[in-house]
Parts: structure tokens; C-alpha cells; sequence
């Protein structure tokens, strides 16, 4: 399994590089590039992934395959709970997101936290696009490595 | 929503026996594609940031040398190789076991010189060329060239200075990439530790 390493690793490079590009004031520029970067990675993966899937019956049905396949391809795991209200808000919980292990383990460099969750953000995006459902992602951070992504459906 | 279902007719050659963990593809596959795609992003965004190809090229060969320097550790974790014996072995190992172990691929190696310190890997099928079609004002771009950046930074730690050069990207309609690599010198082993306990102070 050596190519989801190789992944961490240039994850871990972009968000050095794109830090460095954005500079120090501009902390929004600096996620919302990786965002966008993430966002392209997320549309084409979806389309690999399910290309000989048959489609969803519906939305909960789609963010069940982002919690089970979709992650587990991603990040060797699945999302450890999600939680809905039924009204196209999502709440999906890892316990241990792979991309912040090796930031830190509680507290310490919190404000870091956002940077290495806007990739993954854009990637969740992505694909929920690519399968028509318009949303926003956005993540929240407590005690690292675990994690909580906040995805809202936008209506039509 | 509806969705037309492509149907491959060829089966996917799974390598690695890894479980799969979807129906719709192996874990295997996936982890590669998502690096692929990244990595095409990344790529992207550096032609935004820079306007010539050439810094292109020199931040995606630094930004390898650092993922290089941390990649070696893990691939020797994994690997359970032991120290090469001459540069024919260490060629062998980055060919066979490296790139196998992190892209999936073998590049064939080739076009050794006399001195035998001086080879080429030739990939025939690129995968980070996979989904990537690069525009003609770039044209001077070393798409892969990270991966040079990579291995220079992975030998670096195993002592050995290597000077690489992607020498041909499966541009246009040539799908074959060239990595050029001669390998310089071993590092000498800095042994002062040792020196000091032969001669302690005092005696």
C-alpha cells in the first residue's frame, strides 16, 4: 500500500509549498488554493471510482459510499460516524484522520489544523459535483488527529 | 439522477494481493489514482504560480527531494533490502522494488555506460502521464520531473550522490519517459564516535 504514503507525502509538500506561495497574512488564500486544488482531484476520482457502480438511489446513499468506499480508498479507513439531520446537512466524523496523525496528537499547532484539512474539503466537493450534488465542505478541529467534516447541500 | 455505466471489457491485473475494499475497484488502483491526481493539481497550480517552465521543473525537483529524503525511510521499512553491492544491484532495486512498491510500474534499465556507473530507466507507460495532456506554451515543462527530485533526495539519504535528469517526457505522440541517472559518489561515513572510544581522553 505504499501509494497512499506517497500521497501523504505530497500532500504534505503542497501544503508547505502553497504556504509559502499564499505568505504569511494570507491564511484564507492559502486553504481556499488547496481547496480548489482538491476540488479537481475529487472530480476525477469519483469518476473512477464509480464508473461501473450503478447509481445512487439517493442522497443519503451517496454520502454512505463517501463514508465507506470512498474513504476507505482514500484513506485506508472508513468515517468512524456520521450523523444527519435529513435536511441535507452532514456530519462526518474521523477519529483519526490520516492527513493530521502526523501533525500533531491534541492541541499543540490547533491553528495549523485548517490547512491540512482543505485539500480533503475540495476532494469531498469534488466529487459529490461530479455526481450533481452541489455542496459546501467545510471542516472543524478540536483535538487532532480527529476531525469533523461539515457538508451542507446547497438546493437548486 | 442518471448515470451511463461504461462497461471495460479487459479485467483490471491486480498485482499487489491486497483485499478490495469496493466493488468498483481495487484498493490498489485507487491509492495510485489519487496520487496521480494530486499530483496533476499540483502541477497545475505551478503553472499559475510560475511563469516559466523551467522554475516549474526546479520546485517539483526540490519539492521531490524532500519527499525523497522521507520516502527512503519508509521504503526501507517496507522493503527489507539490503545494503546494494554496486550500482547494477542499486539500479535493480530502485527498478524493480521501488517503483513497483510506489507507482505500480517497472521501468526497464538500460544503456549502461563503460564505467558502468551511468543508466537510464525507460518507462513505457508513464502513470502519472495517465490523464494528462499538457498544452503547447508548456512545452518545456518536466511533468515527471518530481520523481527525479525523489530519488535524488532517497539515495541522498543512503549516502549515495546521484545526478538525474529526466531527459524525455512522453511528450507529443513519444509515450515513453526517460530518467537519465549516474550515480557519483558514496558519501564517506563520518565515523568520530568510534575514534573517540578508541582513544579515550586520558590513556
Amino acid at each position: 500500500m505504499g501509494e497512499s504514503v506517497l500521497f501523504e507525502f505530497l500532500h504534505r509538500e503542497m501544503v508547505t509549498r502553497v504556504q509559502s506561495q499564499a505568505g504569511d497574512t494570507e491564511h484564507g488564500k492559502c486553504v481556499s488554493t488547496l481547496e480548489g486544488m482538491g476540488f479537481r482531484a475529487g472530480q476525477g476520482l469519483i469518476e473512477r471510482f464509480t464508473k461501473e457502480a450503478p447509481a445512487f438511489k439517493d442522497e443519503l446513499d451517496v454520502m454512505k459510499f463517501i463514508c465507506k468506499e470512498f474513504w476507505t480508498n482514500l484513506f485506508r479507513k472508513q468515517i468512524d460516524n456520521l450523523r444527519t439531520n435529513h435536511q441535507g446537512t452532514y456530519v462526518l466524523q474521523d477519529h483519526r484522520f490520516r492527513l493530521l496523525t502526523p501533525v500533531s496528537n491534541g492541541k499543540q499547532y490547533l491553528e495549523e489544523a485548517p490547512k491540512f484539512l482543505a485539500f480533503t474539503c475540495g476532494l469531498v466537493r469534488g466529487a459529490l459535483s461530479n455526481l450533481g450534488i452541489d455542496s459546501t465542505v467545510t471542516a472543524e478541529v478540536s483535538v487532532m488527529p480527529a476531525c469533523k467534516f461539515h457538508i451542507v447541500m446547497q438546493k437548486p | 439522477m442518471s448515470r451511463q455505466s461504461r462497461r471495460r471489457s479487459e479485467k483490471q491485473q491486480i498485482d499487489w494481493h491486497l483485499p478490495s475494499t469496493s466493488s468498483t475497484g481495487s484498493a490498489y488502483h485507487m491509492g495510485t489514482e489519487l496520487f496521480i491526481l494530486t499530483y496533476g493539481t499540483l502541477v497545475a497550480q505551478l503553472c499559475e504560480d510560475c511563469e516559466k517552465d523551467e522554475d516549474i521543473n526546479k520546485v517539483l525537483d526540490k519539492m521531490g527531494h524532500n519527499i525523497g529524503t522521507r520516502l527512503v525511510e519508509d521504503f526501507l521499512a517496507r522493503s527489507n533490502i539490503t545494503q546494494c553491492r554496486n550500482s547494477y544491484e542499486t539500479a535493480e532495486v530502485i527498478a524493480k522494488v521501488a517503483f513497483k512498491m510506489y507507482l505500480g510500474v517497472t521501468p526497464r534499465v538500460t544503456f549502461w555506460n563503460q564505467a558502468g556507473d551511468d543508466c537510464s530507466l525507460f518507462l513505457e507507460k508513464n502513470p502519472l502521464r495517465g490523464y494528462v495532456e499538457i498544452p503547447e506554451k508548456h512545452s518545456n515543462l518536466l511533468y515527471s520531473n518530481m520523481i527525479c527530485g525523489i530519488l535524488r533526495g532517497a539515495l541522498k539519504m543512503v549516502r549515495l550522490q546521484v545526478d538525474i535528469q529526466l531527459l524525455h517526457d512522453s511528450v507529443n505522440d513519444d509515450k515513453v519517459t526517460e530518467i537519465r541517472m549516474k550515480l557519483m559518489r558514496r558519501h564517506k561515513a563520518v565515523r568520530t564516535v568510534e575514534k573517540e572510544q578508541k582513544h579515550p581522553v586520558g590513556t
